[in-house]
């Protein structure tokens, strides 16, 4: 009896280091995800010399909001910002739209040729044609430097379309579908009557991961736009920011003040993440949701 | 499943002319329902057009092609463009750097969400584990523009925050990106750092799923809560691991364009040139067309006989399969 009271308490106190040790570990990782984060938010509001001679470590030096006015008075950078937001806003409906539009009908098991629709749709994940073949079938439909480059070919997203048949499988159930067929429903009218409303969570899952991936996109337009009236936020981003090729030239009087510029840069990152820092409460909530339906099928 | 074999018996039971009623049968289950399909036409517009006739645009890789010609219209040269790929100087870099970078951004990304989400399972504290949720997950949406300009101000040689850093303990500042041999350590580890958090989310609800009974019987047979972990928790969550160790492996030859470009600079293109980054320099910016839909084509190729091989292997060894 005193024996096994005491293994017990032996054991214990081995969990009990073991916890600790797993909660100093948290900690440190907590440490190393946030401090990157809190100094770049710190920087951009301290002064440029602050910045330049590496005397910021965790709050904001002699603060100053000289970053970020100087970010908005880059006509560029407004006009990535706007265009960003146009692209983010037309391509979510478009990529919304045509997801729902191939997920509702798989998900129907009177629906004659599901399996294939399926297996063409998961082998695009293991396999695909290519950068060049792409942009040579973009080019040829003449998308080449027109915002349907970033709207079309990246609209349709494979995981996406998986998710959304996941829930509308799960969450219309076949009786539901031949009761509406009995009053004499059409298909079109139960999706826009019935699925539509029952569907909300999925479709703020989806809008939200569309969203991301549009806001974050460069790629596309790497390749597809020459123009630079069409540049997402993000290709502005990466010519002030990785090429440091100057903004323009009537910033370059503004920008005389030496470590302006790097000033700048740390403004211009907590700036263009903001949209995605506002909606991150959302964001985080919906992604793991989506997440965990996907994962369902594997 | 039991409906179908039971039709199946009947078709073959009653012979022909049930199977020509079925087929009837099922015209008019399509005409009741043609809204389904006429849906379906436009998203499936978008698939075949910007998936498989690139795929059949892959042909090009075996023609000299030509833009007066098209790509169907040019002509044909064979293998002329993978015997130049596989001949010249680069093939052997790109393949070592390529291999390189993403078995070394396997191994070490596979590995950390795992031990992450067993840590984060034994937190009691729910608000604690919340909380390292949530800023753990919050990188990951951080876009690779933006991530890649943090990599290059914080191990920046000027007064870069690691350098900073560095020089209290009295040791030269470093060009990191400068410098080949940091390369593939700094874009794995930051991967980590951005990524890690997030990808918890799946094992964190396969160990959710674990049953409670396995708990108790853990217990009954006194194990401390480290033999808990390796005994209960980690074969609880293995046919996951397993999945995505398949689909890891099948994409260990498509890096992550993205970012390996943008991180490219002249001094470290030794170590970070990849086949991805080539196919685009030599493809888009020196128009060499079929030259580089034929390293495409060789990479996807590698692509797929890796997933298969995978899937193969784990299907002998494990229950767990991609299909």
């Amino acid at each position: 009896m005193t024996k096994t009271g005491n293994t017990r308490i032996k054991e214990s106190k081995i969990d009990r280091l073991f916890i600790g040790a797993i909660y100093v570990f948290l900690v440190l990782i907590l440490i190393a995800v946030l401090y990157p984060l809190i100094y770049i938010v710190s920087a951009s509001f301290s002064s440029a010399s602050a910045v330049t001679s590496g005397s910021v470590w965790l709050w904001p030096v002699e603060p100053t909001l000289l970053g970020y006015t100087t970010v908005f008075k880059n006509p560029q950078i407004l006009q990535g910002f706007y265009n960003s937001l146009f692209y983010t806003v037309v391509g979510t409906f478009i990529s919304v739209s045509i997801t729902i539009m191939l997920a509702y009908p798989l998900s129907r098991k009177t629906f004659y040729g599901r399996k294939l629709i399926m297996i063409l749709l998961v082998f695009t994940m293991i396999f695909d044609g290519g950068l060049i073949p792409l942009y040579l079938v973009v080019k040829s439909l003449h998308l080449i430097d027109t915002i349907w480059a970033l709207l079309l070919p990246s609209a349709l997203a494979v995981f996406q379309v998986i998710i959304a048949r996941t829930f509308f499988q799960s969450t219309i159930p076949d009786e539901l579908v031949e009761a509406s067929e009995m009053d004499g429903c059409s298909d079109i009218g139960f999706i826009l009557k019935v699925v539509l409303p029952l569907s909300k969570p999925i479709i703020a899952v989806l809008v939200l991961m569309y969203a991301v991936m549009k806001w974050n996109m460069y790629f596309d337009a790497l390749i597809y736009l020459k123009s630079e009236e069409l540049y997402p936020l993000q290709l502005i981003l990466r010519s002030i920011l990785i090429l440091n090729t100057d903004p323009s030239a009537n910033i370059e009087d503004i920008l005389k003040m030496q470590g302006l510029k790097e000033l700048m840069k740390y403004s211009l990152i907590v700036i263009s993440s903001l949209p995605v820092l506002v909606l991150y409460p959302f964001v985080q909530k919906h992604f793991v949701k989506g997440m965990l339906i996907g994962s369902v099928k594997g | 499943m039991k409906t179908e074999v039971i039709n199946q018996q009947g078709i073959e039971k009653a012979g022909i002319k049930t199977l020509a009623v079925s087929k009837h049968s099922r015209w008019k289950k399509i005409k009741k329902h043609w809204q389904l399909y006429f849906l379906v036409v436009i998203p499936l517009a978008f698939l075949i057009t910007f998936k498989y006739v690139p795929m059949a645009g892959i042909v090009i890789a075996f023609k000299e092609y030509s833009v007066v010609k098209g790509i169907f219209g040019s002509d044909w040269v064979g293998l002329k463009y993978f015997k130049d790929f596989f001949q010249s100087p680069n093939f052997s870099l790109l393949l070592k750097n390529t291999l390189g970078l993403s078995i070394y951004g396997l191994i070490v990304g596979f590995i950390c969400p795992i031990i992450l989400a067993l840590a984060l399972n034994e937190v009691q504290n729910a608000r604690f584990k919340k909380f390292v949720q949530t800023v753990t997950y919050a990188p990951y949406f951080i876009s690779t523009v933006i991530m890649v300009s943090i990599i290059i101000l914080f191990l920046s040689p000027n007064a870069g925050f690691v350098n900073n850093i560095l020089g209290l303990f009295g040791i030269e500042p470093i060009n990191f990106l400068g410098n080949p041999i940091y390369f593939k350590s700094i874009y794995v580890w930051s991967d980590v750092w951005q990524n890690t958090g997030y990808a918890t989310i799946i094992y964190l609800a396969a160990l959710a799923g674990i049953d409670t009974q396995l708990y108790e019987a853990a217990k009954v047979d006194g194990a401390n809560r480290f033999q808990k972990i390796m005994n209960v928790d980690l074969p609880g969550i293995f046919p996951i691991i397993i999945v995505l160790l398949i689909l890891n492996v099948g994409s260990i030859m498509s890096l992550g364009f993205e970012k390996i470009y943008l991180l490219q600079n002249p001094l470290n293109t030794n170590s970070s040139e990849v086949i991805s980054t080539y196919v685009y320099k030599v493809g888009l910016l020196g128009a060499n067309f079929s030259f580089a839909s034929a390293v495409g084509l060789f990479n996807s190729i590698v692509n797929f006989i890796l997933i298969f091989t995978a899937n193969k292997i784990s299907k002998r060894f494990s229950s767990s399969s991609l299909w």
